[in-house]
């Protein structure tokens, strides 16, 4: 995930800013919420359940590293990675 | 007159003769939002677009919703497998076939199994499947969970009373966006031959948010 934090109304979660995760389902095109929340016409962009392993997210902190977390991302937050970083 | 208190009438403290402390009234200011939304509100009477009729009837409809429909959504889906594997293939259309009428809803059903335990959060504000289950709780929308339970699922389980076993995954959906989710929690034993009805009585709200699950037949 990309590690951007642009002004406005935004559906990315800070915690998940720069972690890496693997796509569970693309869930197709959908305005896009960051021009819509202002009364634009959203430009249509892909979104994606990511799934992330709690280690990922939470490093050492993690309460159990093996249990997940799935949230909504859309294209644009996103960036391929190298095989080896994949969880 | 039995609510009068010749001694001091407007100034209540303490415990009422009925045994109740008083409590303040809400005497507070309109906040802004208020403000916004009765401006918006009158406007939108006034210039036709709506009515207070359509505004009521509105409330109504959105109060009418009850996990008490997510619960028979779940019910069908253990009796029929073929309707399981539609919930699980596009949950709005399952939901759909069973005559709620969920709008615009986009809902994913997530199935709890022994090795997966799904629950459902909204980190960024309070998305939930209103328009099948009705209003969330309080707790839902609450900093408290919102933020602990991406953290610590089985710590904020167990204050629920949910404790799973350490080899059972667990896998928190955050609803950051488009879709909203409900739980397809695993059937209890003890349960063969029950009818429809009597199943979807088992099936708690907590359940189908992943906080709790479902009642043991008595």
């Amino acid at each position: 995930m990309r590690t951007m934090a642009p002004p406005g109304h935004v559906r990315t979660p800070f915690y998940l800013r720069g972690k890496h995760g693997v796509i569970e389902r693309a869930l197709g095109p959908f305005p896009n919420p960051e021009q819509t929340a202002y009364g634009l016409p959203g430009e249509a962009r892909d979104l994606y359940r990511v799934r992330f392993t709690m280690a990922e997210v939470w490093g050492e902190a993690a309460e159990n590293p093996d249990d997940l977390l799935e949230a909504e991302i859309f294209a644009h937050w996103l960036e391929p990675l190298d095989d080896s970083h994949a969880p | 007159m039995p609510h009068d208190h010749p001694d001091d009438p407007f100034h209540h403290e303490g415990i009422s003769p009925s045994g109740h402390p008083y409590r303040k009234d809400d005497d507070t200011p309109l906040s802004y939002w208020q403000c916004m939304e009765i401006a918006v509100r009158e406007l939108l009477i006034e210039k036709g677009v709506t009515t207070p009729a359509e505004v009521a009837a509105q409330i109504e409809a959105m109060d009418a919703r009850s996990p008490a429909n997510g619960a028979a959504v779940v019910a069908r889906a253990w009796v029929d497998p073929a309707f399981k594997a539609r919930l699980l293939a596009d949950a709005s259309a399952a939901s759909r076939e069973m005559g709620f009428d969920i709008g615009t809803l986009r809902l994913i059903a997530v199935e709890n199994t022994p090795q997966v335990h799904n629950v459902i959060v909204c980190t960024l504000c309070s998305c939930y499947p209103r328009n099948l289950l009705g209003l969330p709780p309080d707790w839902y929308k609450s900093r408290a969970y919102r933020s602990r339970v991406v953290k610590e699922p089985r710590k904020v389980l167990a204050e629920f009373g949910v404790t799973l076993p350490e080899d059972t995954t667990i896998r928190v959906h955050d609803s950051t966006s488009e879709m909203r989710y409900i739980v397809l929690p695993m059937r209890p034993p003890g349960t063969e031959g029950m009818s429809e009805a009597e199943l979807a009585a088992l099936v708690t709200r907590d359940s189908m948010i992943g906080t709790g699950l479902p009642r043991r037949p008595a």
